[in-house]
């Protein structure tokens, strides 16, 4: 809803308003008609198909890498060719940048497949967002953020119960050193934001993230449109298309920016929530 | 626009997933996560570590080569430092028995001067008995004819004569030893 009456006020900033024949976009973009299996439970809509040829995509790209890998362990061969270079310093991005950094080298490939396949996956469904007829983040729908953040949440949780047993709560719930008189408030306090408010704020982060960027190149593109093309539109106003359009061109490069950057949050808290759960004291 | 929101039965909250949104994301999650777990990841790890284990494998032969290579340098210098101590040692044992044989030689030089010195008071004794002899039997023939001229008396027995000359002779001795 706030959402809406923000764009609203925005087009009718830029002297518009929906009765002109302007179309601001709304949150319907994120929930289009079903495609395929429409009405039951694996309903195929246009996003969910993004995410599946995104999956696909991946599936190809790293198999070419992983036969690469096979094919030079096999031959014995060490110097890595350049397109078997780039899949190892994308991985290595993960390993070495994310993980070993974080959780040390040891638990760090403990916990590295789903450090991988969550990058991988935020990035790769962030990027469709402004590549061309895609044009929607696969992670702009709550659903993939929702299952990612619960796998963070479960990997985290297991972690430090494996690590320290039942105490992993304790260690998380009563801080050491607070004066028990705090203790209560801190109890709740802990609860909140470590088993609550982790995971929800990792999902809401990106999916938002995406919503927002996702509607301000809507937005730019569609009022583009309306200036260039509209018959409401004559003259001079019609330069203003030219303003619009710069500006989603510009917002375009920010969203490849910003698909990197909320992967690697999203891929960097996730570690870190596991290197918490591990510490010995938090 | 809101109330056009609003009365869309259609559009659904954004923060709530629906069934399929959540079926898919976990098909797709499941799916990735099972090939980067069991595919991907293990081979790019064995490749890697194959790498590094190779690096490592060629320090370590080149270590072993260099190794082996100063081990051959200490050898070589050792058995040179061995061969010049035997060089010495010949050398020293050459002089020493230099000297041995010069000892000697000076030694058979000595005994052969003595040698020569003994023959030579020898032959020089054994000549002045001989000339001594000779001496005696001359004189004594003159000394008979000497005194067959003197006494006129034949003398002519040896034995008489032999015994004359003999006490002359040994007058003489014993006066000259006087």
């Amino acid at each position: 809803m706030l959402l809406s009456n923000a764009l609203n006020l925005a087009a009718t900033m830029a002297g518009l308003s929906a009765s002109d024949g302007f179309e601001p976009p709304t949150i319907g973009e994120f929930f289009p008609d079903a495609v395929f299996f429409a009405g039951t439970p694996f309903a195929l809509n246009r996003i969910m198909l993004i995410r599946i040829l995104i999956m696909v995509v991946i599936l190809v790209l790293f198999s070419l890498w992983t036969s690469k890998f096979r094919k030079a362990y096999k031959n014995q061969q060490f110097v890595p060719s350049r397109f078997q270079l780039m899949g190892e310093i994308s991985l290595n991005f993960v390993r070495k940048t994310i993980a070993h950094e974080q959780l040390g080298e040891k638990d760090g490939d403990r916990f590295l497949p789903l450090l991988a396949t969550t990058f991988f996956i935020v990035l790769g469904m962030n990027i469709t967002g402004i590549i061309p007829s895609l044009n929607i983040a696969g992670t702009s729908v709550i659903g993939l953020p929702i299952v990612l953040a619960v796998a963070a949440y479960f990997t985290f949780i297991y972690a430090g119960i494996k690590k320290h047993g039942a105490h992993f709560f304790k260690l998380a719930l009563i801080p050491e050193g607070v004066p028990v008189v705090f203790l209560p408030l801190v109890f709740l306090i802990e609860l909140l934001s470590t088993f609550i408010l982790r995971p929800v704020t990792l999902a809401l982060r990106l999916t938002m993230n995406m919503v927002a960027g996702h509607l301000l190149l809507v937005l730019c593109f569609s009022a583009t449109q309306f200036f260039f093309f509209s018959s409401i539109v004559e003259g001079f106003t019609k330069a203003f298309g030219a303003g619009t359009f710069l500006f989603g061109f510009v917002f375009s490069l920010f969203e490849i920016l910003v698909a990197f950057l909320q992967a690697y949050v999203f891929t960097l808290l996730t570690t870190v929530y596991i290197q918490l759960a591990l510490a010995d004291e938090h | 626009m809101i109330s056009r929101i609003i009365h869309s039965e259609a559009v659904p909250n954004i923060l709530l997933p629906a069934t399929p949104d959540l079926i898919w994301s976990s098909v797709v999650f499941v799916i990735l996560l099972t090939f980067f777990w069991f595919r991907v990841l293990p081979n790019f790890k064995k490749t890697l570590d194959a790498r590094t284990d190779a690096i490592e494998g060629r320090l370590a032969e080149a270590e072993r080569i260099s190794a082996e290579a100063a081990k051959q340098t200490a050898a070589m210098a050792s058995a040179q430092e061995d061969s010049r101590a035997e060089a010495a040692a010949v050398r020293e044992q050459a002089r020493a028995e230099g000297v041995a044989i010069i000892a000697e030689l000076k030694e058979q030089a000595n005994a052969e001067a003595a040698r020569i010195t003994a023959t030579a008071k020898a032959q020089i004794e054994a000549e002045r008995q001989a000339a001594l002899v000779s001496l005696r039997a001359e004189v004594g023939t003159l000394a008979i004819d000497l005194a067959s001229k003197v006494v006129g008396a034949s003398l002519q027995n040896d034995k008489v004569a032999t015994n004359v000359v003999n006490d002359f002779l040994a007058d003489l001795e014993g006066g000259k030893q006087k």
